[in-house]
């Protein structure tokens, strides 16, 4: 696992689910086919209201027009982040848009377990809501390791909890190198 | 331990499990549709073989059911792949689109093809694959990742989540149907309220409820963030499934003494028909206080709301009636389609009843539930207000970003069909 995450944040708020992330109509494109994938890219956070989109101000278009890459690297959500269904669309749509991490107050579980087991993005929790101390477009630094969170733009520090037990599996990858580096398959 | 405790211990070959351990499990049945099907596929073999077999091929179920009825290519196309896989890997439990043996939403399918045994682990690859809980399993929806790793080894890790117990004394008031009951829980303990946590459910309001009734309320335990609903075992579980497998089981009951999360007791009497409105399952009040809400559709379908039960519901409201406002029916299975010819009330069958009021049949899918693709039955493509006894009212849920879901029982949204407004059933019923 990357130690030092760097990028842009991207502020959305509570319960932002599934299908504000991915919404269900976009579901059908080939994960297995790279260039149907970037599609998942270009519609991540497509479901997200316009107010709603980039935070505080709202109306940030997360990815360019027909484009399948985000220039924010960093999302931070409110309460149950990812809550909702179980497709995997939705942490593969912030994977392929570029996210590295998320850090959230707190998460659905399906979409955590989706996270993690995928190997596609590291879900970190705070202990407090954040969006009142990041603003869209801010620069954001996350010390995985020291469990801190830095807002380059006002040098504002915050803790973040522990991975726990599923740091492993971050660490291998996700579930199929972590089982491999357990000899379990 | 709780019943989910114990069911967990006993796939991971332990006597004793405490909430919070992680821990191995064995999966009794893999279930996938054609939404994540293709994807779970993608994973399974491209990390075990282009040409690997299922770790067994009587536990995998395939349900195609989400985006069936569509001229959408590359939703016709998932179908193919999942066709493909079944064959190839010649898999009993397929239920092959435009076939004989094409069932409709996965859900209902399990219970009425005898997947739902009691005691077992059942993993799907949808959220709502906690509605078998109903019949005192351990059922929990997973992502593809998680899918593919079952399908090659049968195996997933699972965190023992802690148990909400959820006491519902005295028998249901007739207008009151489960809906009501776990809408009316959500908005208690908030749509977040039971993360991580099992939600399990007794006393005699939920055991008066029967098996497609007990589904409605595990469905949409989801819809608090929990990872599991359960209902312990009773004469009418074992009724049902009389009929529908010869699988032995053995019934799992919580302990006396079980260490639970909370423990939460309602009077069935103290509930009355309620209505979630946009953008979340928790934010609900009684229909009774919304009746300045007008209506430009009603949808009655869904794992949650298109049950044979939800449709007598419904058909006692509509019959000798004619709705005000486009009503789509939409029954969850094939079975639950050839019912409404059969089923009565006072002496009319549920087609007619439906037909004459105006309103719509669709074929058996999920449909209009999440949208799907713009040619699907029933999408609210014109930013409609719509009542829907479907599980989820999130922004663009059933269609445009802008059409508007409220989340109701079918008694109540059959009422609400008849005025155009949202209308507390008891106005018909009493």
């Amino acid at each position: 696992m990357q130690a030092i995450i760097k990028g842009k944040a991207f502020v959305v708020g509570d319960n932002v689910d599934t299908d504000q992330i991915i919404p269900a109509h976009h579901l059908v494109y080939d994960l297995d086919d790279p260039k149907e994938r970037q599609l998942y890219g270009r519609y991540a956070f497509s479901g997200v209201p316009k107010n709603e989109s980039g935070l505080p101000d709202g109306s940030v278009p997360f990815v360019p027009e027909n484009q399948s890459k985000s220039e924010f690297q960093i999302v931070i959500g409110g309460k149950n982040f990812g809550c909702g269904s179980s497709r995997e669309h939705a942490p593969v749509a912030l994977h392929m848009a570029g996210v590295k991490a998320v850090v959230a107050q707190s998460y659905a579980r399906i979409f955590y377990r989706n996270s993690v087991d995928g190997g596609l993005i590291i879900p970190l929790e705070s202990e407090e809501n954040l969006s009142e101390m990041i603003r869209t477009n801010d620069m954001i630094e996350i010390d995985i390791e020291g469990k801190e969170l830095i807002n380059m733009a006002t040098s504002k520090t915050v803790k973040l909890k522990s991975l726990g037990d599923v740091e492993a599996i971050i660490d291998a990858g996700g579930i199929f190198e972590y089982a491999k580096m357990q000899n379990l398959i | 331990m709780t019943i989910t405790e114990k069911i967990l211990a006993r796939h991971a070959g332990k006597k004793n499990v405490t909430a919070g351990d992680n821990i191995w499990v064995d999966a009794d049945i893999l279930m996938t549709h054609d939404v994540c099907g293709p994807g779970t596929i993608g994973i399974f073999q491209s990390h075990f073989g282009k040409h690997a077999k299922v770790w067994d091929r009587e536990k995998v179920v395939i349900i195609p059911d989400h985006y069936i009825f569509t001229q959408d290519p590359h939703a016709k196309r998932n179908v193919e792949i999942l066709r493909k896989f079944a064959s190839e890997e010649e898999l009993p439990h397929y239920y092959d689109v435009g076939t004989e043996q094409y069932k409709g939403v996965c859900h209902v399918t399990l219970a009425e093809e005898g997947f739902n045994v009691p005691g077992s682990v059942i993993f799907g690859t949808d959220s709502h694959t906690c509605t078998a809980g109903a019949f005192g399993l351990f059922a929990t929806g997973i992502g593809n990742t998680d899918g593919a790793y079952i399908m090659g080894t049968g195996k997933l890790w699972v965190k023992v989540p802690q148990t909400m117990h959820f006491i519902v004394d005295e028998t249901l008031p007739e207008y009151v149907m489960a809906k009501d009951v776990i809408l009316r829980i959500i908005g208690d303990i908030g749509f977040d309220g039971a993360t991580y946590r099992a939600m399990e459910f007794s006393g005699e309001g939920i055991h008066c409820m029967n098996m497609e009734e007990r589904m409605t309320l595990c469905n949409m335990v989801i819809e608090a963030g929990a990872k599991n609903g359960v209902i312990a075992v009773d004469q009418t579980t074992n009724d049902f499934l009389q009929s529908r497998t010869d699988r032995t089981f053995e019934s799992v009951e919580s302990d006396a003494n079980s260490v639970y999360f909370s423990m939460t007791r309602y009077n069935s009497r103290t509930f009355e028909p309620m209505v979630a409105k946009p953008y979340s399952p928790e934010n609900v009040e009684p229909a009774k206080n919304l009746g300045e809400i007008k209506l430009d559709q009603c949808y009655i379908g869904s794992c949650t709301g298109g049950k044979v039960t939800d449709f007598v519901a419904a058909a006692k409201i509509l019959k000798g009636n004619t709705v005000k406002v486009k009503t789509c029916i939409v029954p969850a299975t094939t079975t639950v389609n050839q019912l409404l010819s059969t089923e009565k009330v006072d002496g009319q069958n549920l087609k007619e009843i439906f037909e004459n009021a105006g309103a719509q049949i669709g074929p058996p899918s999920c449909a209009a539930c999440l949208g799907g693709p713009q040619d699907t039955f029933g999408r609210l493509n014109h930013d409609e207000v719509c009542i829907s006894t479907t599980n989820r009212n999130f922004p663009g849920r059933m269609g445009t970003p802008n059409s508007k879901t409220f989340l109701a029982s079918p008694l109540t949204a059959a009422a609400s069909a008849l005025t155009g407004k949202i209308t507390d059933p008891r106005e018909y019923l009493i």
